[in-house]
Parts: structure tokens; C-alpha cells; sequence
């Protein structure tokens, strides 16, 4: 490395500086923040009732590659949350406030306009490539109850709400690098603003004041979490049926 | 300051670290047996320079994306110190609520700071008193009127993120994964200070501001593609007026090169409302309105 000697006695600290103390704690947040939203998620998803094993969770489904494997991602996510709030929308006996079915309803339409468009956008631009229905598994999560209480082993549906918003906005920010194509960043875009506008809601329902919180946004840098597809993927298992592969997202 | 921690930690938010280095092993065994390894890593001559061969020539373009994004940073954040310097927040929720967003503002604005200057270019800068700075309310203005501004300034940057996004695609450093990490924030503030305004969330079409110039297109005057501002200059793509941003009522979603826009009210097999399907999607902005007089340009001191 026989680059031009410099003073370095501020160089190197200069240049280290500002990409090693912030993101230290960035890292740190993102990292134990991503447990902890993973630790409810898991909980739920090894709730004692869902012990049988469909046949088909044997079968590993490839997410594929490049942008399709990107929108094919993002699919998979939307089907998720369109069919949590699809059960909650539908729901003969809520525990919900009027105010907050009016504003589901809003919300499960968004989503199920998500995954519809991305259904539609992946059948026009690579046929044959879509991801199929996936199964979801909510056996984790107590719609009866409008936030878990003290020793209960299910997930309330404003719990469930939570999580899956979060995780939907970490998932967003972490693919976005694994975007090529300009067109589908934007539309990526378009819709992780409307997820996280639909998690500060649900936060604030929960715990008024809580639409950026410290456990989710890094106090001292400013930013909102990123997770891999595979990282994602590992905590969504909790509640797909199916087991997928996000391994080749991007690649 | 410990080498290897550091090499990790830069791992974790440049993945691509080890491989601007020779190669992972090559850098281990040109350090030799740990002592040695110890004894250079100490060294600051030897990081320099193996940081500065790691990074030579990844700074670009997008800096003036940085700058751009900063320069509304830099808005919002002196927005909000002169919305709780003026005594008007209720005590409570809601001066807990500013405060919190204004901490994350001057975060975004030391970050992008300290990130377009390790680039090596200079960013910009304000102060209450000088460079890039809120244009104060009149003698007189409300809570209310406070918190309007408040929307159209979170609102706006969420959709000027989207806009230049794309610029970013590929760039070193994870820029792209920052910018949607401050993206996500500005609309989660957005949502808070709708909800504390009593408006839905997310932008509608019952929105009382929604003929607001933020939420529609266009500029007013058409500017350059080079602006300064507190202390820098950067470059800004041309305003495209044969492609004025959508509006916030649009429904045609994901055209493409080579496909055009889904109807995702019509056609998407099953039926949605207008609202429901125009509310689904953010739109983006081109800088050129955003920095235009009818948007964050007219805030500006």
C-alpha cells in the first residue's frame, strides 16, 4: 500500500468519524431494535397451537432473482399484510374503536391495493415469474384482543399491526440497494412512505408519541431501520405457511 | 481506536469494505502475525493510507443528491427551532411530539453533513442566522398555522426523496440505504403531525390542504440546474415540464420503459375507490419543484 504518505494524525480519524461512531449505533439499534420486533414475531409464531407441520413447508420457494426477485419480495410481504388486515377488517366482533375499524379499513385496502399492483406489475414485466398465493399462518396472533396483556403468549391485533408495518418499512429500505431499474425504485418508494406513515399510526395507537420511536429510529442518527431480504423473510416465517427463499433477491 | 472493530463496523454499513481492500486475507497476511498486526493498525500512516486507496474516487454525483436532501434538512430543522421558539406548542404530547421530530431533523442534518464532507465536497450550511434557513412566519402566526407548514414541509420531503432516489441507485457507501432510512422518518413525522392536525395519515383526497402547491405540480418559475445555497453549490436535474410529477389523486402507478401505467383503481382485477388507490402510493417530486418559490424554495430566508 505504498499510497502517498499524509499526515494522517487527522485524516484517518477524520475519515473514520463520521461512519464510525453514528453508524456504531445505528448497527447497535438496528440490530437489537430487529430482535426485539423478531423476538415478538417468533413468540407468536411458536404459539403452542401451531404444531402440525403442513406437508408443503418441506418445499423451499425461490423468491428469484434480479428486480423480479425484488418485486417478487415485496409480494410476498404485501400478501402478508393484506391478509392480516383482510382478517381484521372482517372481523364480526372487534376490539377495536370504531375510529380505528374506519381507519383499518383505509389501511387494508392500501395493502391489498399493494399486493394486487404488485401482482400486476410482475405479471406485465416478467410472466411466468410471479410468486404463488402464499398461505398465511395466524395462529400467533389473538384477534380478540386489541394489545397483548401481561403473560399472554399471542400477539393483540395492534401488536400484530405494529410489527408487520416496521418490518415492512425495514424491508423497503434494506432492498432498495437491490434495485436496477430506476421505474421500480420510485414505485418502491411510493409505497414503503405509505407503510411507514401506516406505522406511525399504529404506534401511536399503542403508545401515543410513539410514531418514530427510539426502539425503531436511531436517536442519533435520525434513521429508520434496514433489514435484508433474508433477514426479513427469516421473521415473516412465522407466519407464512410456506417456506420461502429470498437468497438470490436482488442478485 | 481499534482496527479490526473498525473495519467491522465500516463492514456493517459498506458490506462492500473488504473488497475495496485487496481482499480480506491479502489485508490480514500483509499485516503478519498479530503483533505486527497490532503494532500497524496502531499506526495511523498505515489506516490512512489504506483507507484512502479503499475510497479513492468513490465520491460523485451523488453528492449533490446529499446536498439537495441536507438543504431540506436544513429547512425543516430551523423550522422547528423557530416553531418551539416561539412558545406556541402546548406542553405535553405535543411538544414532546416536536421535539422528538426536531431531534431527528438536526440528526439528518449532522449526518449528511459529516457523510458529503468525508465525500469530499462541501456541504451545505445555516444557522439561525445565516445560509439555508426558515423564512419566519409573519407577526401573529398559530400553533395552527405553525403546524400547517409543519405538514407541507414533512410532505414535501417525502416526496422529494422519491425523486431523486434513482440517482442513487448504485452509489458507494449504502447513500441509497440512508437516503430511504431518512425517507421512512420524514413520513413517519408527516403522519404524526397529520394526525395532530386531525387529518388522516396518510395524503388524501378529503386533505384540508390539499391545493396547497406541495401537494400538486409544476414550478412557477422555471429554474437552473445549478443551485447555491449556504456555502455550496450543486447541481439539480433540469425541470422535465413535458413530465410534471403526478398528483397526489393519481391512480396510474409503475410505468416503465417499456409498459405502461397499471390502473390501480381499475385494473387490478378487483375494484378499488379512487381515494383508496390514491392514497396507497406516495407521489415523488422533481427537485425543480421542490426548490421552486411554491414549495421549499418560497420557506427559504
Amino acid at each position: 500500500m505504498p499510497d502517498t504518505p499524509r499526515p494522517i494524525g487527522s485524516d484517518a480519524p477524520q475519515l473514520a468519524q463520521p461512519r464510525y461512531t453514528p453508524i456504531k449505533r445505528r448497527s447497535f439499534f438496528m440490530y437489537a431494535g430487529a430482535t426485539a420486533g423478531a423476538t415478538a414475531l417468533v413468540l407468536a409464531g411458536c404459539s403452542k397451537d401451531s404444531d402440525t407441520t403442513p406437508a408443503s413447508t418441506n418445499t423451499t420457494i425461490s423468491l428469484g432473482t434480479g428486480d423480479v426477485g425484488v418485486l417478487n419480495y415485496a409480494y410476498a410481504l404485501e400478501q402478508l399484510e393484506a391478509a392480516f388486515y383482510a382478517q381484521v377488517k372482517g372481523l364480526t366482533s372487534t376490539p377495536l374503536s370504531p375510529a380505528e375499524v374506519t381507519y383499518f379499513t383505509q389501511v387494508a385496502a392500501h395493502e391489498a391495493i399493494h399486493r394486487d399492483f404488485l401482482r400486476a406489475a410482475i405479471n406485465r414485466d416478467a410472466p411466468g415469474k410471479l410468486l404463488q398465493d402464499l398461505t398465511p399462518n395466524f395462529s400467533g396472533i389473538d384477534f380478540t384482543k386489541r394489545t397483548m396483556a401481561a403473560g399472554d403468549s399471542k400477539l393483540g391485533i395492534l401488536d400484530a399491526a405494529k410489527a408487520f408495518e416496521d418490518l415492512g418499512v425495514a424491508a423497503y429500505n434494506g432492498a432498495g440497494k437491490l434495485i436496477k431499474s430506476p421505474a421500480y425504485l420510485v414505485i418502491a418508494g411510493q409505497i414503503v412512505s405509505v407503510e411507514a406513515r401506516h406505522a406511525a399510526y399504529v404506534r401511536n395507537l399503542i403508545t401515543p408519541g410513539s410514531f418514530a420511536a427510539d426502539d425503531q429510529v436511531d436517536a442519533t442518527t435520525g434513521l429508520d431501520k434496514a433489514l435484508t431480504p433474508s433477514t426479513v423473510i427469516a421473521i415473516m416465517g412465522a407466519f407464512i405457511t410456506q417456506k420461502l427463499d429470498a437468497s438470490t433477491v436482488g442478485h | 481506536m481499534n482496527f479490526f472493530q473498525l473495519i467491522d463496523q465500516l463492514a456493517e454499513v459498506d458490506p462492500d469494505v473488504l473488497d475495496r481492500f485487496d481482499s480480506r486475507r491479502a489485508v490480514f497476511n500483509s499485516l503478519g502475525t498479530l503483533a505486527r498486526r497490532s503494532a500497524l493498525a496502531a499506526t495511523p500512516l498505515f489506516m490512512g493510507a489504506l483507507f484512502q486507496k479503499a475510497y479513492a474516487g468513490t465520491a460523485s454525483v451523488s453528492t449533490d443528491v446529499l446536498n439537495y436532501a441536507l438543504t431540506l434538512e436544513l429547512l425543516e430543522a430551523d423550522f422547528y427551532r423557530q416553531f418551539i421558539a416561539s412558545t406556541l406548542i402546548p406542553g405535553g404530547a405535543p411538544a414532546a411530539a416536536i421535539a422528538k421530530i426536531k431531534q431527528h431533523e438536526d440528526a439528518h442534518v449532522t449526518l449528511l453533513t459529516s457523510t458529503i464532507r468525508t465525500l469530499g465536497v462541501t456541504p451545505v450550511a445555516g444557522t439561525s442566522t445565516t445560509g439555508v434557513r426558515f423564512k419566519a412566519l409573519p407577526a401573529g402566526a398559530t400553533y395552527a398555522n405553525y403546524l400547517a407548514v409543519a405538514q407541507v414541509l414533512e410532505d414535501t420531503g417525502v416526496r422529494a426523496y422519491k425523486g431523486r432516489a434513482a440517482e442513487l441507485i448504485g452509489a458507494p457507501n449504502d447513500l441509497l440505504t440512508i437516503a430511504l432510512q431518512i425517507h421512512s422518518v420524514e413520513a413517519r413525522h408527516a403522519a404524526q403531525i397529520r394526525t395532530m392536525r386531525g387529518q388522516l395519515p396518510w395524503i388524501n383526497n378529503n386533505d384540508d390542504l390539499k391545493t396547497d402547491p406541495a401537494y400538486l405540480n409544476g414550478v412557477r418559475n422555471a429554474t437552473g440546474t445549478s443551485l447555491t445555497l449556504g456555502g455550496a453549490t450543486f447541481a439539480i436535474p433540469a425541470y422535465d415540464a413535458t413530465k410534471p410529477s403526478p398528483l397526489e389523486s393519481n391512480v396510474l402507478q409503475g410505468a416503465t420503459a417499456a409498459a405502461a401505467a397499471v390502473n390501480t383503481a381499475t385494473a387490478l382485477g378487483t375494484p378499488y375507490t379512487a381515494d383508496d388507490a390514491a392514497a396507497a402510493f406516495d407521489e415523488y417530486l422533481q427537485a425543480a419543484e421542490v426548490v421552486d418559490a411554491s414549495r421549499a424554495g418560497g420557506l427559504l430566508a
